[in-house]
């Protein structure tokens, strides 16, 4: 029998298609159909400004706004040739950080709701309010941030910020280990998780899986540790890595990564360097509000970018980040003017939605809302 | 951090463990190459860009046994029209390298990489749903992001932004 699942399914986290060939209770076949919520913002990005495209990569993955701005504004400076201020540098990182708590705990709550534990989606909600507080605090943005800019951030963050995140740093671990006494030792999780839609490391490989995917397969790769990006070099942190390679082990990777996330937290605020936010580059880099209204120079600056954009030197990069989900790429094309020639964006989830018909075929139909929420996909991201 | 030229003199990046992988492989594999940016990119012959991959992914000094990414880029109205990049990632190594096929406008078609790994069915699906190039040998090359019955290749860069209406 052909099941259709989706796209207006609870469990299949947005607008997700599933054709499944099932016998019974058994999946024979699985065949996602995507892109029900394509936007075509590669293209959109063509006809805008470098610095008119940051509000776009927000919307692409809307659970790790601050990780999309990070990975285009990488690129970008890559191909430019700036160097970004230390302090900017660690600012990104502790957001990147708080993103990645905010995206996981949305993925704790669905996920384990999916399940039938209804209790811990109440729990996650809870501190992922206080985090969309302080990205709303920091960027005036609950969701949709555009924080980051090509070189450097957009403002200083307000008084009270950095109080705020240590006090959120200093409480969240006691709250991970209310999500872990109501999931981890529970046999009814364990049921439900433990051997369920297994891959092995070789074929997560093979199908482009990455993130805690391809770690809960026992692959030890994580961008941050081993091809670093705006210091992470200085930060010290374990990557969970679990070998089972079941909806289990991508649980345990994903919680251990909470607790991890929230110590390169406080190392950032610990460590915060003292300087400017902003690159000094005044082509590129919008002048100071108060120099603007005395200074003639900055003023020309202020003007010249916003009607004219900035040129970028002819050339193409990609460049990766560890989003939560996994391995997130930009390839940017600059045929040197002030528009990018072509921006395309590498999804860490279309290719981890590959690996859900190797997970699932051959077991049970139940299972298959497990798998989906263990591979944590977001369909802006896969649709874009 | 001051730009500095992009290396594309073809003797002098022979150091690099792909491009010497390659070369020793086959001389006419390897159009061109370029080191820009910390980057490496290899211009592939395309009738040659499976077997490239797969010397790639088996080399023991190599290692690159991730696709990380299969994209297109339009030069329209340059001519070769197109070009599929390829990014190859080696987990072991933590190295990068850009593989890049130039195709003609007229029907654009290149070998699939879905033997080589099976990660390549939906990026390939996206380049021909996206730019109308085709893959041979994909098992399921059909539309992906648009609907199925759209005209036109919307990345294509004689694609208005608004669409035809």
């Amino acid at each position: 029998m052909i099941l259709n699942m989706g796209p207006q399914h609870p469990s299949t986290h947005g607008v997700l298609r599933l054709l499944l060939e099932i016998d019974g209770e058994n999946v024979v076949r699985i065949m996602p159909d995507i892109g029900f919520l394509h936007t075509g913002i590669e293209k959109t990005c063509e006809a805008k400004f470098y610095q008119q495209v940051v509000p776009l990569t927000d919307r692409i993955d809307y659970l790790c706004p601050m990780t999309n701005n990070l990975c285009y504004v990488l690129a970008v400076e890559k191909l430019l040739g700036l160097e970004i201020p230390p302090k900017a540098q660690w600012l990104r990182v502790l957001l990147n950080e708080l993103t990645r708590i905010n995206s996981h705990l949305v993925w704790l709550g669905t996920h384990a709701m999916d399940i039938g534990a209804m209790t811990v989606f109440l729990y996650c909600f809870r501190e992922r309010e206080e985090i969309l507080r302080m990205f709303e605090m920091v960027s005036g943005q609950r969701m949709m941030t555009s924080y980051f800019r090509v070189g450097g951030i957009a403002l200083e963050p307000p008084l009270g910020f950095f109080d705020r995140v240590r006090d959120f740093a200093g409480y969240f671990p006691e709250k991970v280990d209310e999500y872990e006494n109501l999931l981890t030792g529970n046999p009814i999780w364990g049921m439900r998780t433990k051997g369920v839609a297994t891959i092995s490391a070789d074929d997560a490989i093979a199908l482009g899986a990455s993130g805690p995917t391809l770690r809960g397969s026992g692959v030890d790769f994580d961008l941050r540790r081993d091809m670093p990006y705006s210091s992470y070099e200085k930060f010290q942190f374990k990557v969970p890595v679990a070998q089972e390679g079941d909806v289990f082990a991508r649980y345990m990777c994903r919680v251990l990564e909470l607790r991890q996330s929230i110590s390169i937290v406080r190392q950032a605020l610990d460590g915060m360097p003292e300087g400017p936010i902003k690159a000094n580059a005044p082509k590129v880099v919008l002048p100071d509000r108060e120099k603007m209204k005395t200074e003639m120079e900055a003023l020309i600056y202020h003007f010249k970018i916003i009607t004219e954009g900035f040129a970028v030197p002819a050339g193409e990069v990609y460049q990766a980040v560890e989003s939560p989900r996994g391995e997130m790429g930009y390839y940017v094309v600059s045929d040197g003017t002030a528009k990018p020639y072509r921006v395309h964006m590498r999804a860490a989830c279309l290719a981890n939605l590959q690996a859900l018909p190797k997970m699932c075929e051959g077991r049970l139909l139940a299972d298959v809302v497990a798998a989906i929420g263990s591979i944590d996909i977001v369909l802006g991201e896969i649709d874009r | 951090m001051a730009l500095t030229p992009a290396v594309t003199d073809l003797e002098s990046l022979k150091g690099h463990p792909a491009v010497a992988r390659l070369l020793a492989w086959n001389t006419a594999v390897v159009q061109q190459a370029k080191f820009d940016r910390g980057e490496m990119t290899i211009f592939i012959e395309r009738g040659s860009i499976r077997e490239a991959c797969l010397v790639l992914r088996e080399d023991p000094v190599c290692e690159f046994n991730f696709l990380s990414d299969v994209t297109c880029v339009d030069w329209y109205p340059a001519e070769p029209r197109f070009e599929i990049v390829y990014h190859l990632l080696s987990i072991p190594n933590k190295e990068r390298v850009r593989l890049k096929v130039r195709l003609n406008s007229a029907s654009p078609a290149v070998e699939s990489l879905t033997s080589v790994w099976p990660a390549a069915n939906y990026f390939e699906r996206e380049v021909f749903d996206l730019f109308g190039v085709r893959f041979n040998g994909h098992p399921y090359l059909r539309r992906i992001l648009m609907p199925e019955d759209w005209e036109g290749y919307p990345l294509r860069k004689d694609y208005p932004v608004e669409g035809y209406r």
